[in-house]
């Protein structure tokens, strides 16, 4: 009877305040709630996208003669293989492939970047629009253009390392966006005015102040040049080179389902993977105490 | 530096600029965005070339010097210390270009971190400390390699405002403690005025004025300066011999050569006394207080004079007891003023 004697408006207002001091917060949580299961739910599902094919092929990698057997020879085989050529030695080209690409392009790139930021800025869309350039060209349209130029030089017999020029002309875009920002985190200009303030020359500049400033996205170039290099199989198949890609895929042809086939691309796996792990904590020790 | 021009493209940064600094002396250059007075630094400090003109340091022409090789400190708006060394190792960086040795490199730096209290800061990285804190160390670093000349870029711009009057303050006391050469540029008059022995107001690359803070701001040279450093009341008056008339009250002029004629008096806040005024009777300093402005121990007065209206600034407890819609009427101190031509005037609108 008090409620029914209470003016209508007030009863409404307690109704409506009531509610809406309960309203903000009850729906925030519950929809924080719903945020959360879809999101562990989709985690889930690309997980498994991704993960149940690399398991799978772990899997057959470690499978014996007989089907549902275990056995570590496809592993061991790795080392022994003998091809031709011997699995091992297109490891070993490839390693040194990557290495060679990512140390040519750290030297062409990172100077020129720095020196382009601070020194001549009106070139950077420039130099942008060149580095980005491999992306858009397909492989097949660059290994016609490459190929006059290895015809001539092959003559020399060189070895599977003279693809390191296609290389990095290859992982020229993701190294250059991974140097790119980290020279956006850094206020060169101020550090290299500041710096030749109080006497330092251009040298000093790019490698003792800019340079140590952009560790983490000079490691992140690095890791992506190697990872482009490890699964490089187009370029060198078609200018009839052999790299690890390459063999295994010779190897492929002329044995089904050998196990050292998914060995090998299990191991390369584990290989990026682990380097992943090596340069994010070499990253993390360089940036001791910085932001 | 004498004669200094520089342009980007059509734009006229620097117009024939002439600025002598005396040993030990802080030149602070005032001025809006765009006037040349970071353009003055940047040249002076060789970041820049100069299209034409000199730069003369204890007698040695610097100017197609690099900027490493000129001896000059300087501190940067932005936070310019290196984020990859410690506060100590960003301070004894130009020593160890200069091959001083470590003991040494550390004593020194050491020894300037203590200059500007900071010394317990010496093994943080710069984005532990705060933002005044790195500017101090920024000063640190610029004395260390005990520079000829010491440049500051608005190097306060990025403080509250606490915190940039106590650095201003501290700034000034390091300067006179060292004895250093030093232009400061800034936007904000306060600073300017507080630690400068001269002051330089620069507009459109060239230099309106170069005095001492209380001539500039009691004699200003220009219309511009007066109306640019604090605030100027624009009355009408008419210029007979060495004073103006202004609303019926006679006021010395600063410039004795203004010919006769009517003119535009500009005239201080400060300048004007209110008191209230219970009688309706009218009169050319006679008004209604239209608003009030409350600036902590002063306030600025607004009165509306029926043709014009004036500002005054008087303590906030003389203010409190003029509130809006009371009469008053006004004395004018007969303090010198300067004047402009009314079409000199419309031309700088």
């Amino acid at each position: 009877m008090a409620a029914l004697n209470q003016p209508l408006a007030d009863v409404a207002a307690e109704l409506t305040g009531s509610a809406a001091a309960r309203r903000p917060g009850g729906l925030r949580a519950s929809q924080r709630r719903r945020l959360n299961a879809f999101r562990y739910l989709a985690f889930t599902l690309f997980g498994l996208f991704f993960l149940l094919p690399l398991l799978a092929m772990v899997r057959f990698s470690l499978e014996g003669t007989r089907p549902g057997t275990w056995s570590v020879s496809a592993w061991t085989q790795i080392a022994s293989y003998p091809g031709p050529p011997p699995l091992l030695s297109s490891i070993e080209v490839t390693l040194e492939l990557a290495v060679i690409t990512s140390l040519v392009m750290l030297v062409l790139v990172v100077p020129t970047m720095i020196w382009v930021r601070l020194r001549v800025q009106w070139f950077s869309r420039v130099m942008e629009f060149i580095c980005l350039l491999p992306l858009t060209i397909p492989a097949i349209v660059l290994v016609v253009g490459l190929a006059p130029i290895y015809n001539r030089i092959e003559r020399y017999n060189v070895s599977a390392l003279m693809l390191f020029w296609a290389y990095v002309i290859l992982a020229l875009p993701y190294a250059y966006r991974a140097l790119a920002a980290g020279l956006n985190a850094v206020d060169a200009t101020t550090l290299s005015e500041a710096a030749r303030s109080l006497g330092a020359r251009w040298g000093t500049v790019m490698f003792r102040i800019i340079v140590p400033n952009m560790w983490q996205a000079i490691l992140n170039a690095l890791l992506l040049t190697i990872a482009l290099v490890l699964g490089e199989f187009t370029i060198a198949y078609l200018l009839t080179y052999v790299n690890l890609q390459v063999n295994l895929f010779e190897i492929s042809r002329s044995t089904e389902n050998a196990g050292v086939l998914f060995s090998a691309s299990a191991a390369t796996l584990l290989f990026a993977f682990v380097l992943l792990l090596i340069l994010s904590y070499v990253g993390r020790r360089l940036r001791r105490g910085r932001p | 530096m004498e004669g200094l021009s520089r342009h980007y493209g059509t734009v006229v940064a620097l117009d024939n600029l002439d600025l002598t600094v005396a040993p030990g002396e802080l030149i602070a250059l005032l001025g809006p965005s765009g006037c040349g007075k970071t353009t003055t630094l940047r040249l002076l400090a060789g970041l820049e070339d100069a299209d034409t003109g000199r730069i003369n340091v204890a007698g040695r022409d610097i100017t197609r010097l690099p900027a490493s090789k000129r001896d000059m400190g300087m501190v940067f708006q932005a936070y310019s210390l290196f984020p990859h060394m410690t506060v100590q190792q960003n301070v004894a960086f130009g020593l160890r270009l200069r091959g001083v040795s470590a003991q040494q490199r550390n004593r020194r730096a050491i020894e300037m971190l203590e200059l500007v209290d900071l010394a317990t800061q010496a093994d943080r990285y710069p984005h532990q400390i705060s933002g005044g804190q790195q500017q101090r160390v920024a000063l640190a670093r610029a004395l260390a390699i005990e520079p000829q000349v010491l440049l500051l870029d608005e190097p306060l711009s990025a403080l509250d405002a606490k915190v940039r009057a106590q650095l201003r303050d501290q700034i000034r006391r390091i300067q006179l403690e060292v004895g250093i050469t030093t232009l400061f540029v800034t936007h904000d008059q306060e600073e300017a005025l507080a630690i400068a022995d001269r002051v330089g107001v620069m507009r459109d690359g060239h230099l309106e004025q170069l005095a001492a803070p209380t001539e500039v701001y009691s004699r200003p040279a220009t219309a511009f300066v007066a109306e640019f450093v604090g605030l100027s009341n624009r009355l009408a008056g008419v210029v007979s011999g060495s004073s103006v008339t202004v609303r019926g009250r006679d006021l010395p002029l600063v410039d004795l050569s203004t010919p006769p004629g009517p003119v535009i008096a500009l005239v201080r806040p400060e300048a004007v006394v209110l008191s209230s005024d219970s009688s309706s009777e009218s009169g050319p300093l006679v008004g209604t207080v239209i608003a009030t402005t409350f600036l902590g121990a002063t306030s600025r007065v607004t009165v509306d004079l029926g043709d014009t209206t004036i500002m005054a600034q008087l303590s906030t407890s003389e203010a409190s007891a003029l509130p809006a819609g009371s009469r008053v009427s006004l004395a004018i101190r007969p303090d010198p003023v300067l004047v402009s031509g009314e079409s000199q005037v419309a031309d700088e609108e």
